[in-house]
């Protein structure tokens, strides 16, 4: 928890199912400036690929997955 | 030196065209999907897909055709001037996305009761939310003018989505032709 990356944005997607993580992702990206990091926490274990995939599509980057007590946190870059 | 210019210039003016067919030829990012079936679980999955493909950064096109075309009416709609064949088909054939049934273990409403249910617990949206949220991301949906027809269903009783229209064959192989995906559902 404490060495984890400062995000600049957090947001909150915890019990929502397939597809709302990514297409809520998808939004909350654009509401961080490009080079800044916006924490995606989740409890669809399906986030873990389709997170990756999301970003490898858009033109952003995963810079860390945490997982702790059935939450996954997802930091994003927003490159583009 | 000068004709050695030129030369390039024609070259590059080559170039510039052959680059401009490939653009034209290449497809979009773009999804083409044709929902036939009246399905709630099919048109879930479609609706599911389409959503996410927006999200991965995809245009997006639905097709509704045949079976799926009843799922855009609108419940609160009434239309007064059908024949009998319409009318038949109006009062058969589910009204709105909120009357679909499953595919499978429909078990006369029950099963398609249950399942609704459960997918209120787990959080899911309900196929009603799935379109309003395509229509906010917006995906464009085109009803086939044909099966309108066939089934007697006007224009005024299907919902107010944002950006639906009325086609036949043609359009859907125009977008089908840019699309880097094309789905049958």
């Amino acid at each position: 928890m404490s060495n984890a990356i400062q995000a600049d944005k957090v947001m909150d997607l915890k019990g929502l199912p397939c597809p709302m993580p990514v297409v809520k992702v998808s939004k909350g990206i654009k509401e961080v400036e490009v080079g800044q990091i916006l924490e995606a926490q989740t409890t669809d274990p399906g986030s873990l690929t389709d997170f990756p995939a999301w970003a490898r599509t858009s033109g952003n980057e995963i810079v860390d997955t945490i997982q702790e007590n059935g939450v996954i946190r997802i930091f994003i870059k927003r490159n583009v | 030196m000068s004709t050695e210019l030129a030369q390039i210039e024609q070259q590059i003016a080559e170039m510039k065209a052959q680059l401009e067919a490939l653009q034209k030829k290449s497809p979009s990012n773009k999804l083409s999907m044709v929902v036939f079936s009246g399905d709630l679980d099919r048109a879930l999955a479609a609706f599911i897909i389409a959503t996410g493909a927006v999200a991965m950064g995809m245009e997006v096109v639905m097709f509704f055709t045949f079976w799926a075309t009843p799922i855009l009416r609108d419940p609160k709609k009434k239309v007064d001037d059908k024949d009998l064949m319409g009318k038949m088909f109006g009062t058969m054939l589910p009204k709105g996305a909120c009357s679909v049934k499953l595919s499978k273990m429909n078990m006369g409403g029950m099963g398609t009761a249950m399942m609704k249910n459960l997918m209120k617990q787990k959080n899911v949206a309900s196929l009603d939310q799935m379109i309003e949220l395509a229509g906010e991301l917006g995906v464009q949906i085109y009803v086939c003018e044909l099966s309108m027809d066939l089934m007697g269903f006007k224009r005024e009783e299907m919902i107010d989505y944002p950006s639906m229209d009325f086609c036949g064959v043609a359009k859907f192989l125009e977008e089908a032709m840019d699309s880097r995906v094309q789905l049958f559902i």
